[in-house]
């Protein structure tokens, strides 16, 4: 019974030095070429105490530990999972002024604030193809134009991307998908295998985000992969933050709320994410960023209505891809 | 009495880690889940695919075997040990490299179009079993090999002085031969291809090839359906566990008695028949498996210059890891090598290593903080994970060992430990030395459950691959693609080499 005696003496020690903030990221963000170190540079500069990311699977590690969780921020989760995270009760208002956003949508959540987005989108290589103008004209395309797209049901951008196929065809969605059938080279578990297929020269275009070719722009300086733009419109992609009720350090974790949309954040976050900033003016966006060619509609689906359509679009896309 | 406590010790390790996770997940999701039709789909696809890879597999992998037990060529040592590399190959990596060979724009394709053939298109069932009999071809052929060379030198002495007939051969020798070893191999395969999902989902082409990992994957992650999660797997390990005792039913033991451990000689398949069907087997083998591999070094070799020290420190720690999981593997499996021990270590690979990860966080929460414990875990899981490819290598000698050494440590009245220092250990060096390797390469190159017990300073090379390709650094991840094939294949080598120098391989 050695165990539980350690771990209190590790705790009291822990409470004994520096505040610490603990915040739960994607794995992705922490990894030198994610936001998170400058996240944790920037931050620690202003707050006198440490940052200390936790990277893994957010919300089903925060669910297993419930509200003994030691996370006092989670960041990086898409709103597939708000509906559920919310339910949860783990999470306690942001309380930060949402009149600075600058998303091409209206965003009134008081528990889940943005800090950066996109929307889905077919990129290409222009060297390869020409994009089809609209999302009927994709439909219709030759056979021998060959996409390659993920799983809605493992990956997040393959959940956006039958959503965005059930708010453009409604109804006849499964109708659509068995149009695209024979374009679909194949579908992967995640958006890295796809994109990895895409730049081999496998798949001619990829579901990826209207912001991938901000990527190849700015740290390749290559201009010939375009995301399609279709006028049908695209799916808005957004990543959020929330903040632990549970947290044992409150003004700390509020400080980074506000933080979140404050201007060094976001001026940072369009590189060190490749996402569109959600509170800055386009003016301020990197250069690369002005450069891409974005939608004029955008599509988006809020978490109930999206929650109750979910099993009706994946089943569409299974329907209409097993023909 | 010794050797029973510790067998008993090592098989209830073995239950607490596979039973005591799903036990905790379902207490934490407070019972089973529901089960769709949809479900009910994905396991039947689970089980088309899983059984025909593994028919293939072992199909494919007897003549193979056979040719490299009785030929000798230049390259014969290297190539063995270079086979074994697409088993160890992270699934991503290995899809590319296939991918590049039998894809679109592949090799394959390539060559029928300058023919001017139809092109071939790789996605679909046949694309998941050709992937998965890619990886577990050289297993297969491995333990064939294992199996050929352990006959001894004075059967194949007698069957030439009798001037035994090919086919009075092949009944008297090889086919007692299969019997005893292709159902074990066959469920150790089927058993790896049950729990297969990014393999099956990229090749498969699409929804038709949902498999039963990929429902417990949306469950885990997007539902967060924890009774769904548990109920699924448990539908997997009893798959698992019919698979492993159809096979022990199955796998007869007849016996080649004790021989003095000679250099193997061997007189058959001398006719030009015999010598053209092995240098085809070899050949063809050699190129399925390889080209792939060429790929991939070929499309890593750029990206390696673009590496950086934080790839040197995740191979590091993946070179700790690997090290960590061979030692325990090994101490685990030595006592097990048992009937019963290895049908109980199958079930480890059909654990869904989510389901597994999730279930260990919830046992070792209330004690210590499980980011802390990362790489540990890590190491634990991948030994639980290699231990059922360990006992199918071992347990064929091991059973042999004790049976035709038994009369003589009788009589010697051995005590234990000279029992296992004198006889056992040397004559199980070179299966030991196989499974090590194994265990080391597959431990290198797994994900395993690091999902849930990512520690940002402690990054392992496979999770490196995954984020470089998350940030759009498709080269690099190439670069660092190559430098896990690597030292996988050094470890594997290093491990194989040990257990065969100076035996006759």
């Amino acid at each position: 019974m050695k165990a539980p005696t350690l771990a209190a003496g590790l705790f009291l020690a822990t409470q004994a030095s520096a505040q610490t903030l603990t915040v739960y990221a994607p794995d992705y963000f922490t990894s030198e070429w994610g936001p998170g170190p400058r996240i944790e540079e920037l931050f620690e500069a202003q707050c006198a105490c440490e940052l200390e990311f936790k990277p893994g699977d957010l919300l089903p590690r925060l669910m297993l530990e419930g509200d003994r969780t030691e996370a006092d921020v989670v960041i990086g989760l898409n709103t597939d999972v708000t509906k559920k995270a919310r339910e949860s009760g783990l999470f306690a208002p942001h309380g930060v002024d949402l009149s600075g956003l600058t998303l091409p949508i209206e965003w009134t959540d008081d528990v889940f604030l943005p800090f950066n987005y996109g929307h889905t989108a077919f990129v290409y290589d222009t060297t390869r193809l020409d994009a089809p103008a609209s999302f009927d004209a994709l439909l219709n395309a030759p056979d021998d134009l060959r996409l390659v797209i993920q799983d809605p049901r493992s990956s997040i951008s393959g959940l956006a991307l039958v959503l965005w196929v059930q708010s453009v065809y409604g109804d006849k969605a499964q109708e659509a998908w068995e149009k695209l059938a024979p374009k679909i080279v194949t579908v992967t578990k995640g958006w890295s295998e796809s994109y990895g297929l895409f730049t081999d020269g496998e798949a001619d275009m990829v579901l990826s985000y209207t912001t991938s070719p901000a990527y190849h722009i700015i740290a390749e300086d290559d201009e010939t992969k375009k995301a399609a733009i279709f006028p049908e419109g695209h799916y808005f992609m957004v990543e959020l933050a929330a903040k632990v009720a549970s947290t044992d350090e409150p003004e700390l974790a509020q400080q980074f709320m506000d933080f979140i949309l404050s201007h060094d954040f976001q001026s940072m976050i369009a590189t060190g994410n490749w996402s569109i900033p959600a509170a800055l003016d386009k003016s301020e966006w990197p250069e690369g960023f002005q450069k891409l060619d974005l939608p004029d509609t955008v599509l988006f689906y809020s978490e109930d209505e999206a929650a109750a359509l979910r099993d009706q679009a994946i089943e569409a896309w299974r329907a209409g891809l097993s023909q | 009495m010794a050797r029973r406590s510790f067998a008993i010790i090592a098989g209830l390790a073995l239950a607490a880690c596979t039973l005591g996770p799903i036990l905790a997940v379902l207490v934490r999701a407070g019972g089973f889940g529901q089960i769709s039709a949809a479900d009910w789909q994905a396991v039947r696809f689970t089980l088309v695919q899983a059984a025909l890879s593994a028919g293939f597999s072992v199909a494919c992998g007897w003549p193979v075997a056979r040719a490299l037990a009785r030929r000798r060529f230049p390259g014969r040592g290297l190539l063995v040990t270079l086979m074994g590399a697409p088993f160890i190959l992270p699934v991503i990596v290995a899809v590319m490299g296939l991918i590049a060979v039998f894809g679109q724009n592949g090799l394959v394709n390539a060559g029928l179009g300058a023919l001017g053939l139809p092109k071939l298109d790789i996605y679909g069932l046949h694309g998941v079993v050709l992937a998965h009999v890619f990886f577990n071809l050289p297993l297969a052929t491995r333990m064939m090999l294992q199996a050929e060379l352990a006959i001894p030198s004075e059967r194949f002495r007698l069957a030439a002085s009798l001037g035994l007939t090919p086919r009075a051969y092949f009944r008297l020798i090889e086919w007692p031969l299969i019997l005893r070893i292709a159902p074990g191999a066959f469920a150790v395969i089927f058993v790896i291809c049950l729990t297969s999902f990014a393999v099956a989902l990229t090749l498969g082409g699409g929804p038709r090839a949902t498999t039963v990992e990929l429902a417990i994957f949306q469950a885990m992650r997007f539902e967060f359906d924890l009774g769904r999660a548990a109920m699924l797997s448990l539908i997997q390990l009893a798959l698992a566990l019919s698979a492993g005792l159809v096979a022990l039913k199955l796998s007869r033991w007849d016996g080649f008695g004790l021989g003095r451990g000679r250099a193997v000689a061997r007189w058959d398949g001398r006719g030009r028949l015999g010598r053209s069907i092995d240098g085809l087997a070899v050949m063809l083998a050699a190129a399925f498996l390889l080209v792939p591999l060429g790929a991939v070094i070929w499309k890593g070799l750029p990206g390696l210059a673009l590496l950086g020290s934080d790839t040197a420190r995740a191979a590091l720690h993946s070179l700790m890891v690997a090290l960590g999981s061979t030692a325990l593997c090994l101490a685990w499996a030595l006592p097990l090598a048992t009937r019963r021990g290895e049908l109980w270590a199958l079930s480890a690979i059909a654990l869904s290593p989510l389901v597994l990860g999730a279930g260990l966080f919830l046992l070792l929460r209330p004690w210590v903080n499980p980011l802390d414990w990362a790489l540990p875990v890590t190491g634990l899981v991948n030994a639980l994970m290699a231990l059922p490819f360990a006992l199918r290598i071992l347990r064929p000698e091991a059973e042999a060992v004790t049976r035709d050494f038994g009369r003589l440590r009788a009589t010697l009245r051995l005590t234990s430990w000279a029992w296992f220092r004198l006889v056992w250990l040397p004559r199980l060096r070179r299966p030991l030395g196989f499974a090590g390797g194994l265990t080391a390469a597959l431990a290198m190159g797994d994900l395993g459950v690091i999902a849930l017990f990512a520690d940002p300073d402690r990054v392992t090379l496979p999770l490196q691959v995954y984020r470089l390709m998350g940030a759009y650094r498709m080269e690099a991840a190439a670069g660092a693609a190559l430098l896990l094939l690597m030292c996988s294949l050094a470890l594997f080598w290093l491990f194989d080499r040990g257990g065969r120098v100076g035996a006759d391989v």
